[in-house]
């Protein structure tokens, strides 16, 4: 018997580290393949140059219009699943009857899980030229189009981990709010909300975070232009659009090859940052509420 | 009616849902009185004081027939404010509930909610209800700190003060002392008998001897009903109903 449950619990720590081994390959990976990159071209040079032309000859390989790009697709995106996000977590816990509740969250929960090439195809042949007209311009494909159409899937990863938040908040906080007389408002803005604070700006990280990661969809509705952008109302080019694009014409082991996995692994870093910046302040939040760890 | 009744209850029935948790309850609290509500749990003892500040409101699904005057006034009338009626009856509730901000910010939150903006007022005034609870000497040099930081019975002196702070005329305690040690309620219960020169009190208990220690009248409920209330000595000593004295002796419940 003692046998037998040493079995399992070797199949089941198995399992568990599986992941493990994965994050690790990736990891070594993405170093080995990105780092030669920094032999031909310095690191500030790569993350400061102005021109991305990998196959010129001599190539250009300074990312700075793509992460510009990424930076002001998923600026924008928060702009739009912030209030979208956390102004439904906020009814939902708030305001909603019980009905409505059972409607609104799987519906919102349901956003999240429509590919993002459904989103991108939706973006590229519907949203885009809606906005080109209404805004009368020369191209609809634009970083705002991709803020718009990331905004909306990142919604419910910030609605849901908000709606979290907000749920953790002893209901007992709440009667003794009512309880030394203040009304609803007063006590959502001044107990719920601080109190749920860094549960939802860890929402709102991983919502970003989920924003500068996603691919697909900006590949298709932000049109692809890799050049500095001076407005959000220009085409551009994300860091994770460029690798889509590119990698499968590539020769592997060239200069350009190594130097899509260097932005890879600045990606990875950027993400592994939010990640880790969510944990924090999510711990934080549990030891406040006095939740534990 | 009678000059020191502060809280009258009148023919009042309450739902939750289909299910009656009081029937036909009747009974006057004194002014500046330490009434006491035992009974078996669920007897409806903690449903009754939270109709004093209309918090079963918050709870869906509830009905209330009858009456509760405070002052004479009906607090459940439509012109009632009931923001109004909760300054009027403080409460301090069976956990602590210290919100997660400073100690200072804590009392001073129901005088900020009631729009009191003037800073000096304030601070004296969270300095008079930290007294008033009988916490300020241990937390006087550390006003700023986290009041989660604070011991259960730290919290629950803080809440009282919380509750203090607003000027309430009636303090409502829904078994205070129920997750504190007996340091702490020994604590607790001096302040209560303090207070009652300022305020009326209406207290919850679980503990038999805390209610003959502390209260000046008892009140026993059973299943929805009060069963008897008068001065606490002759509930203690000499009550009229059997099922009162079994209760109270300790044949069950």
């Amino acid at each position: 018997m003692i046998q037998r449950e040493k079995v399992y619990k070797y199949i089941f720590a198995g399992l568990a580290f599986t992941s493990l081994i994965f994050l690790i390959g990736i990891t070594i990976v993405l170093f080995k393949e990105g780092l030669p990159m920094f032999k031909e071209v310095g690191l500030f040079e790569f993350l400061g140059g102005k021109y991305w032309y990998p196959t010129y000859e001599p190539p250009d390989f300074g990312i700075l219009p793509l992460i510009l790009g990424s930076f002001l697709v998923t600026l924008g995106a928060l702009f739009i699943c912030v209030p979208l996000g956390v102004g439904s977590a906020l009814y939902i816990n708030e305001i909603a009857t019980g009905r409505q509740k059972t409607i609104l969250k799987p519906l919102i929960e349901i956003l999240a899980g429509i590919p993002s090439i459904v989103y991108g195809f939706f973006g590229m042949v519907v949203v885009a030229p809606f906005l080109q007209e209404l805004l009368g311009l020369p191209v609809g494909q634009t970083a705002f189009t991709g803020s718009l159409m990331l905004g909306i899937m990142a919604t419910p990863t910030v609605c849901s981990i908000s709606e979290d938040a907000l749920s953790f908040v002893p209901k007992s906080f709440r009667y003794a709010s009512f309880a030394t007389g203040a009304n609803r408002w007063q006590t959502l803005t001044k107990v719920i909300i601080p109190s749920a604070g860094s549960g939802i700006s860890t929402a709102i990280i991983l919502g970003m975070s989920r924003a500068v990661g996603e691919t697909m969809t900006v590949l298709m509705v932000t049109g692809g232009a890799a050049v500095i952008p001076h407005s959000i109302f220009q085409p551009v080019r994300t860091m994770t659009a460029t690798i889509a694009a590119e990698m499968g014409e590539t020769v592997l082991g060239s200069n350009h090859y190594h130097a899509l996995f260097a932005i890879g692994l600045i990606l990875f870093l950027i993400t592994l940052i939010f990640n880790i910046i969510a944990e924090l302040i999510s711990r934080r939040f549990r030891i406040k509420l006095g939740l534990g760890r | 009616m009678a000059e020191n009744i502060r809280i009258e209850v009148k023919d009042v029935n309450f739902y939750y849902g289909k299910k009656s948790a009081l029937q036909n309850v009747s009974m006057d609290i004194k002014k500046n009185k330490i009434t006491a509500i035992i009974g078996p749990s669920g007897c409806g003892k903690s449903t009754l004081i939270r109709l004093f500040n209309r918090m079963n409101e918050l709870i869906p699904n509830t009905r209330l027939e009858g009456r509760i005057n405070l002052d004479g006034k009906n607090i459940y009338s439509s012109k009632i404010d009931v923001v109004e009626v909760r300054r009027r009856i403080g409460m301090v509730f069976q956990k602590p509930n210290p919100f997660p901000k400073s100690i200072f910010e804590n009392v001073a939150y129901g005088l900020r909610v009631n729009g009191i903006k003037e800073r000096k007022y304030i601070a004296a005034k969270v300095e008079k209800s930290l007294k008033n609870a009988a916490i300020w000497e241990e937390v006087k040099d550390r006003l700023s700190d986290n009041a989660l930081g604070l011991s259960g019975g730290q919290q629950q002196r803080l809440c009282i003060a919380r509750a203090l702070a607003v000027e309430p005329e009636v303090l409502l305690m829904d078994e205070p002392c129920s997750a504190l040690d007996p340091t702490s309620t020994r604590k607790i219960e001096e302040l209560i008998l303090d207070l009652k020169k300022k305020y009326t009190i209406v207290i919850v208990t679980h503990n038999m001897q805390q209610a003959a220690r502390i209260a000046d009248y008892t009140a026993f409920f059973m299943l929805g009903d009060l069963i008897e209330y008068d001065v606490t000595d002759k509930i203690f000593t000499r009550p009229s109903k059997k099922v009162t004295e079994d209760y109270i002796t300790g044949r069950f419940g």
